[in-house]
């Protein structure tokens, strides 16, 4: 992945963070027979990978012009800024949540489902509830991502700066910090129980992965990923996981996986970023970059634009992603769960997603930004707080 | 893997008999078979006394002044004691709502040294998920249950969560659902997949699981079918522990 020209936005990047969002969305539906094509069910990693990665990537890109066109208290401020917004869109969407489900509780009751019903009990103590959902202690099924997304651009700033003046130190203490976690178990408490599903001090290691790429990593990269030893273990380390996740799919076939690799391989955590995943999504990187170059004219094509327009929307796209996906389901229970209605969901769902993809590139366009660039500050504030070259 | 077996008789004699709603959740249930064999339980065949015990949570049970009876403990008792004539079946259930899998690993030890079943069919992962226990603690509570089980010879099946489609967007049980299945891989003790096959029955609409209703026909059915399912499977992994001594042979 080499770095693009200052300016350039490399399409790659919103092309598959767009597909990412979609997959999420598939996978957020339950019950959703398309979701069988999305990448989780092919091996160990799945759409959050790439989504942290080149939000990483991104932010540092982004931000780190920033930081070094105006300075570390100005990038910082930004930084936090976006922080916040996501902190919003966050709390939006726990409303909508709490909407659903105090509908469902009111309504549905079946004998057979008297365990169930047990999610139903913090309806019962909204004060503490909600209190807990403002500290983003108490997360509801499927929202877990931003939570994670606002601690990682809360911990950003000092992150960036080292990443700009030393990028293996900042690299380094990225893989220490995962390297302690796992050694000590540090994870950030949740209600009422447990931790963080995303763990962000495991989940931390591909966001700043992301940075060091954005920020001039890949072009070290760029031989390594070039090399045909490189391309040949990571497609057999591909091959590997699918086989693996196949024999959780298919009864019988687990009796063809070695005891001793079961021992070794098991559990594939996710809350905490396992090893395996991490080399996943590498391979699938590697993949993907000798695949799709950058200059691949069909970047530029009408085909692909529906996904790098919901790319470079991903907040907003994001949010709506979740909430479609509570509504499809809503939608499924209410109406039909038929495989159609599965189908149509989901396809209706991403139309709806690319369209409200271009509306806000057509509200920046008639507000006079272009897509996926930030608003460059007032003049004023740039003298004043800018003291970086 | 009998429910497959009962698809080819079905097909072969193209069958009036099959269609009976009793035998389709058996069929519709996919392929649902042991794993992994049961030595203990094979043994107590063998002795004529098959004792096995239940522990569990809310959905272990029904409501009502008659859920014991319709609960599917009580049809799996019913229906080993038909598949094995001649063998004193007993089932003891210990089922206390909202307990979560460490809270049973606790009291494990003293039930099985009570009661000395054979075999112990272990529900949880719906609690954990509720009470967002850790999945990693709810994993390492599974692990030493399966100690205890080991150490007071007794075989285990774990049974996973139930297939509840208006909640499923709102409970999710996914890594709890991962924890037990990895688990039983890893220590090759045969997971009851409580979940996937009533999944596999809403999806060819056997059973309508999405029903707001007060009435328990469908729950009393639904017990039925799971507990002459996992009869059938305690079955099986005990002449699986027969075949495996003739090949060591």
């Amino acid at each position: 992945m080499p770095i693009p020209a200052p300016g350039e936005r490399d399409l790659r990047l919103d092309l598959f963070r767009g597909i990412a969002l979609w997959l999420i969305f598939l996978d957020h539906i339950p019950s959703n027979i398309v979701n069988w094509i999305t990448i989780r069910n092919y091996g160990f990693s799945d759409a959050t990978e790439i989504f942290v990665f080149i939000s990483g990537y991104t932010a540092a890109f982004v931000y780190g012009r920033a930081m070094r066109e105006h300075g570390v208290v100005v990038a910082s401020a930004r930084i936090l800024k976006r922080a916040w917004q996501v902190y919003v869109a966050h709390v939006f969407l726990f409303a909508i949540y709490m909407a659903e489900i105090s509908y469902v509780a009111a309504s549905f009751e079946n004998p057979l489902y008297g365990e169930e019903m047990g999610i139903f009990d913090f309806l019962r103590q909204p004060d503490i509830t909600l209190v807990q959902a403002l500290l983003l202690k108490f997360k509801p099924a499927n929202m877990d991502v931003l939570p994670l997304y606002i601690v990682l651009l809360a911990g950003f700033p000092p992150m960036l700066w080292i990443l700009i003046r030393a990028p293996a130190v900042g690299l380094g203490a990225s893989l220490l910090l995962y390297l302690l976690t796992w050694n000590f178990g540090w994870n950030l408490p949740a209600y009422p129980n447990g931790y963080w599903v995303f763990n962000p001090f495991a989940w931390q290691l591909l966001f700043v992965f992301g940075a060091w790429c954005g920020l001039g990593g890949a072009k070290r990269l760029a031989p390594l990923i070039r090399s045909p030893v490189t391309l040949a273990v990571a497609i057999l380390y591909l091959l590997f996981a699918g086989a693996i996740v196949m024999t959780w799919y298919i009864p019988g076939l687990d009796h063809f996986v070695p005891k001793w690799l079961e021992d070794w391989m098991y559990p594939i955590d996710k809350t905490n970023l396992d090893v395996l995943r991490v080399a996943h999504f590498m391979a699938l990187a590697v993949l993907i970059v000798r695949l799709v170059p950058q200059q691949w004219p069909f970047l530029r094509s009408r085909w692909l634009r529906p996904a790098i327009l919901c790319g470079q929307h991903s907040l907003e796209i994001f949010c709506l992603g979740v909430f479609l996906s509570f509504a499809g389901h809503f939608a499924m229970v209410e109406i039909n769960e038929g495989v159609a209605m599965q189908v149509g969901v989901s396809l209706l769902g991403i139309i709806v997603m690319v369209a409200t993809a271009a509306l806000i590139s057509w509200y920046k366009r008639i507000e006079g930004r272009s897509p996926g660039s930030r608003p460059g500050p007032p003049g004023a504030a740039a003298t004043l707080l800018g003291g970086g070259a | 893997m009998r429910p497959l077996a009962v698809a080819l008789i079905c097909a072969l004699i193209g069958g009036a008999a099959c269609a009976k709603d009793a035998e389709e959740c058996l069929t519709a249930a996919g392929a649902v078979g042991a794993d992994f064999a049961m030595p203990h339980v094979a043994a107590a065949i063998a002795r004529k006394r098959l004792d096995v015990v239940v522990i569990g949570s809310a959905s272990s049970e029904l409501a009502g002044a008659s859920g014991a009876n319709i609960a599917y403990p009580t049809r799996l008792e019913a229906a080993l004691g038909k598949m094995l004539p001649g063998v004193a079946v007993k089932v003891t259930t210990y089922a206390r709502p909202r307990e979560t899998a460490e809270e049973m690993e606790t009291k494990l030890s003293r039930i099985v040294a009570d009661a000395k079943p054979a075999l112990v069919v272990w529900q949880t992962g719906t609690a954990d998920a509720i009470r967002g226990i850790d999945p990693d603690d709810f994993r390492l509570a599974l692990d030493d249950g399966i100690d205890a089980l080991q150490a007071a010879g007794a075989d285990t099946v774990l049974m996973n969560m139930q297939y509840s489609p208006r909640t499923e967007a709102m409970l999710a049980v996914g890594a709890y659902a991962d924890a037990m299945r990895m688990l039983a891989l890893q220590r090759e003790v045969v997971l009851f997949d409580r979940f996937g096959i009533m999944k596999a029955w809403n999806d060819a609409g056997v059973f309508d699981l999405y029903a707001a209703t007060r009435k328990t026909d469908v729950a009393e059915q639904v017990h039925d079918c799971l507990g002459r399912l996992l009869a059938g499977v305690v079955v099986e992994a005990a002449k699986l522990t027969n075949a495996d001594k003739k090949a060591i042979r």
